[in-house]
């Protein structure tokens, strides 16, 4: 449980610039499309380039720091701190963000979709929003973050601008801005209680060092960060999530499957591992509960989703589910499960990116939406169905994308935890994602299209959406290659970085 | 050393330049009234500079005394300019100079024909603000305050009208307010024989006992009440700012409501001391809730309204509560910085806001907030000011309603008071619903000719000012949350210390 070293480092600064300066950038050149793109761009890949740069201080063990100011209250102050479990989710975010700026290029052209400055713009305060969760050194930057991605996010939603999208994004207000208020209650509560909000490997030490008479106090605070981070869309509060999908599928691709949701749960690992503690949180009884939350949202998130005939929807409830594993895999206490709970940050980002953006691709090409209409797409657009399917099969768990791999380690936190229940609930929830993602397939392959017998022509997504996607899927299948090969490719980094977050927050036996 | 001289009387001369200007103004509006306008603007950037001046030397120097003709108080009339007085001062005097600016073409259009008496009435409304906030007497706050309300009455009543119905509530209203006030002021009188204030506050502590110190109290409370427009004597405030003239309605909402929480703050801490109001009159709790029910009511009375400029007062309604929940938890570390930091806070917002629906009624006309579609095209930056300054009422980091937010939940949390705790949280989606409805039809909802929409955006004079405090309403939060580091809190660490008598006054 200790934390390296710190280094001081502006890096993670210029890395939060990048989207910042851009969101600039693109408003001034909102009257040339392509100049207004690149900047999205470059900032994506500047800002990686950054965030991979400290990679390997982050492999040395240390933590890079960057304090900007001590703010009006004692003992917070406003800055980053990137450790190993933060990179984890800067690292993620910031790559697919280049990948779906690609994609979003290919995507809002060929709709010809209206306000598409205000669309980029809003993307790349979303993702500085992002980022700066990932990055942030204590509660209060963090809630600063999150609250930015909240309301950056609305105009996304709303894009469409119908009736139907303005109440989807009240509807996503009313949920996550309220959430807000929670975490903010929760934030100012431990401040109170510790004097300090700093994420403190093994939690912050005053909290678990308070009376037995501020047990229930504790409890309380505990659901109230919960009801905080709705953004990780657990059981009951996650129909907000369902109801973004009307968003473009690019944001539902990135912001729904990735930066916002990941970011509700990244808080509550967070919660769970860096204010709590693994101690604390066993002792108080808190990791059963939470766990009994997340077991209850898999199941019933894949019953619902098996009902969905929209696959976007359909997509967004399998979104619900794979938030939960991260969430048991936290809740387990025990060191596989956080590892499994942290890898499957990543790992889940970059599967369900690939479902979405194939959604997405096939929206365009053929103007289908619901499953039931997708007879025959397999044939007319290959690549695509069959990036869906790899990533699909690695949503089940099954090789050969990476799913597998944090499913596995998941399994083994059940067992290091001897919280055999849970095992069942993760097989369980496993083969209900197979109920629900086969058909798909089927349709999509084997069933031929209604009325027509006539030989249907390949025709594939434009390339830029068509290459992201085929990345997306690829680098799932090479997570898992390097994994099961031990090929030491660069994403062996991602264990090694996944060990030593692990290694901060408990003692590996 | 004529610049010392002056230096040395600027405490009296913030006040004098403007009198002396109204009446200028008069006369030089008969010969033109073109001439008005630059002598109104001319002054106030004076007026500013002083203040400015004052505040730095009160940061620096400690409290500056002023004796008026040089007769020593309790005598004569004493100015005395602290880092409260001054830290109010320069915030009323930005947003009269704001004004100033935005009042030219607004006033220009809507009452084309009473242009020399706006100036001469505002100048004289500028001083009233200026007296109240610099003087050190009770009798002679109670001499501005009445000029600042006449002057009010009459400016509101410049719109004609409903404006006339809306002015004679606020006459009748505030007079009561103003009487109250001069009540508690006599009765002061007649127990110590003094007037001004500090040394009211020598001579009050051995007869905190007496009726007649509690009743005077009780008066000033309920008379400054009104005057600030602390629910449930908030009646007149919705009418007023709703009728009155665009930019009379920025300096009301603005300034005079924060100079009137000035004096309200002043009489509680520096005439009586916290000492009275824990053990004599524990009116704390009781102002406390008051707030806390003004802070929801306000809200919800809000929502329903449709006309913008209705819907920000009542939001007002709501803002003056949280500045009294603050005062009411002055016992806790952040209570009293809460008030103070929103002091600032709101008349920055608010001014805002009324800036740009001033702005939105000039070029458009529209006062309905169901007509607002499309209006983001046709006005960007009149409707970006308005949506920084939304923003930062629904108190979204890093815009100053957070730090408020944030201010007055740990005081709460001190206080071990969760209904308030309860009510902050609440009152942040409460103002979600009713500034994210005028947001959401500025930019979000459909209309069919959507392309057909051409930029139209209201002149640069009325445009600009909002931009500023929009741009400062996230400005200044950025600068509230580094705290030690930016001249705002240690003021603001000054100015509590100094009323509540902790800590070490006025640190070089």
């Amino acid at each position: 449980m200790t934390e390296g070293a710190i280094v001081s480092s502006f890096i993670p600064l210029f890395a939060i610039l990048c989207p910042a300066t851009a969101s600039i950038l693109i408003l001034l050149s909102r009257k040339r499309p392509n100049v207004r793109e690149s900047w999205t761009i470059i900032a994506g890949i500047l800002q990686f380039s950054l965030i991979a740069s400290m990679i390997p201080t982050i492999l040395n063990e240390e933590v890079i720091k960057c304090i900007f100011f001590q703010t009006m209250f004692k003992g917070i102050a406003f800055g980053f701190k990137v450790d190993a479990f933060g990179l984890i989710f800067a690292l993620t975010a910031s790559f697919l963000w280049i990948l779906v700026s690609f994609y979003s290029i290919g995507y809002m052209r060929s709709l010809h979709e209206h306000a598409q400055t205000r669309y980029y713009f809003c993307f790349a305060i979303a993702i500085f929003g992002a980022i700066g969760v990932a990055m942030s050194a204590n509660l209060l930057t963090l809630f600063i973050f999150f609250e930015i991605l909240t309301v950056s996010t609305y105009p996304l939603v709303i894009h469409e601008q119908s009736k139907e999208a303005i109440s989807a994004g009240h509807k996503y207000f009313a949920y996550l801005l309220t959430a807000g208020v929670f975490l903010l209650f929760a934030i100012m509560m431990t401040y109170y209680l510790t004097g300090t909000t700093d994420f403190t490997g093994g939690g912050i030490k005053a909290l678990s060092e308070l009376s037995s008479a501020y047990k229930l106090t504790l409890v309380i605070l505990f659901f109230c960060f919960l009801l905080g981070f709705m953004k990780a869309a657990w059981m009951p509060f996650h129909s907000w999530l369902p109801t973004a999908m009307i968003a473009p599928t690019p944001v539902s691709a990135l912001l729904h499957a990735v930066a916002v949701v990941k970011a509700g749960v990244f808080g509550i690992v967070r919660i769970v591992c860096y204010i709590y503690g693994v101690d604390l949180m066993t002792s108080l009884g808190l990791g059963l509960a939470l766990a009994c939350i997340a077991g209850f949202t898999m199941i019933v998130a894949n019953l619902f989703a098996i009902a969905q005939d929209n696959l976007k929807r359909r997509l967004a409830y399998s979104t619900i589910n794979q938030l939960s594993y991260i969430i048991l895999g936290a809740a387990l206490l025990s060191p596989k499960g956080i590892e499994g709970a942290m890898i499957h940050i990543p790992f889940h980002g970059f599967m369900k990116i690939t479902l979405f953006l194939c959604a997405g691709a096939i929206m365009v090409v053929t103007g289908k939406k619901n499953i039931s209409e997708m007879a025959g797409v397999g044939k007319q657009m290959p690549v695509t169905m069959l990036a869906f399917t790899i990533t699909a099969f690695g949503m089940c768990g099954i090789p050969p994308a990476c799913g597998f791999i944090s499913k596995w380690f998941l399994c083994l936190g059940t067992l290091q935890a001897e919280e055999i229940i849970f095992l069942f609930v993760l097989l369980i929830a496993s083969l209900l994602d197979v109920v629900y993602f086969f058909p798909i397939i089927h349709t999509a392959f084997f069933k031929r299209p209604e009325g027509g017998v006539e030989e249907v022509e390949v025709k594939e997504a434009p390339l830029f959406m068509l290459i992201p996607l085929s990345l997306t899927a690829i680098f799932s299948v090479i997570f898992f290659l390097d994994f099961i090969l031990r090929l030491n490719i660069i994403s062996m980094y991602f264990y090694k970085i996944v060990e030593i977050a692990v290694g901060n927050v408990i003692p590996i036996p | 050393m004529v610049r010392l001289f002056f230096a040395e009387h600027y405490p009296v001369l913030v006040i004098v330049v403007s009198l002396f200007s109204a009446f200028t103004i008069l006369i030089a509006g008969w010969v033109n009234k073109k001439n008005c306008f630059p002598i109104s603007l001319a002054t106030i950037f004076v007026q500013l500079m002083m203040a400015l001046f004052l505040l730095h030397r009160v940061i620096t120097s400690g409290t500056i005394h002023y004796w008026l003709g040089g007769w020593a108080p309790p005598w004569g009339i004493e100015y005395v300019i602290d880092a409260f007085n001054a830290y109010v001062l320069v915030i009323v005097l930005f947003i009269c100079l704001l004004t100033a600016i935005y009042s030219k073409r607004s006033i220009e259009k809507e009452q084309p024909r009473k242009i020399v008496p706006f100036y001469v009435i505002f100048q004289l409304l500028v001083t009233g603000l200026c007296g109240i906030t610099v003087t050190g007497d009770i009798f002679n706050l109670y001499v501005f305050l009445e000029i600042a309300s006449l002057a009010a009455y009459a400016l509101i009543a410049v719109a004609g009208g409903r404006a006339l119905k809306a002015s004679y509530n606020y006459v009748i209203m505030g007079s009561i307010g103003a009487c109250f006030y001069l009540l508690g002021v006599g009765f002061l009188y007649a127990v110590t024989g003094s007037l001004n204030m500090a040394d009211l506050s020598y001579l009050l502590p051995p007869l905190y006992g007496n009726k007649v110190v509690q009743a005077a109290f009780v008066f000033f409370v309920v008379g400054m009440s009104i005057k600030m427009a602390l629910f449930p004597l908030h009646i007149w405030q919705p009418d007023a700012y709703t009728y009155a003239p665009s930019a009379v309605t920025v300096i009301i909402a603005a300034a005079m409501s924060k100079v009137s929480i000035y004096a309200f703050i002043r009489v509680l801490f520096s005439v009586f001391t916290t000492k009275f109001i824990q053990i004599y009159v524990p009116i704390d709790a009781a102002i406390s809730w008051i707030a806390a029910i003004a802070i929801i009511v306000g809200s919800l009375i809000a929502i329903m309204q449709t006309n913008l400029k209705r819907m920000l007062a009542y939001s007002s309604v709501s803002q003056v509560g949280y500045i009294v929940l603050g005062v009411g938890l002055y016992s806790t570390q952040w209570g009293l910085h809460g008030a103070l930091i929103h002091i600032l806070n709101h008349a920055m917002t608010k001014g805002c806001l009324f800036l740009a629906a001033g702005a939105i009624i000039y070029r458009s006309g529209l006062w309905n907030i169901r007509d607002f579609e499309g209006l983001g095209k046709k006005m960007p930056y009149t409707c970006a000011a308005f949506t920084l300054a939304a923003l930062s009422m629904i108190g979204v980091p890093p815009s100053v309603g957070f730090i408020t937010k944030l201010c007055l939940l740990l005081a709460s949390l001190e206080a071990v008071e969760y209904g308030f705790v309860a009510v902050i949280l609440a009152s942040t989606l409460l103002n979600l619903v009713y500034f994210w409805r005028v947001i959401d039809r500025m930019y979000f909802v459909h209309n069919e000719g959507e392309n057909e929409i051409k930029k139209d955006e209201a002149p640069v004079s009325m445009v600009f000012p909002a931009l500023i405090l929009g741009s400062l309403c996230i400005i200044a939060g950025i600068l509230w949350l580094a705290g030690a580091k930016t001249p705002l809190l240690p003021m603001v660490n000054q100015a509590v210390n100094a009323l509540l008598g902790t800590g070490v006054v006025a640190a070089p």
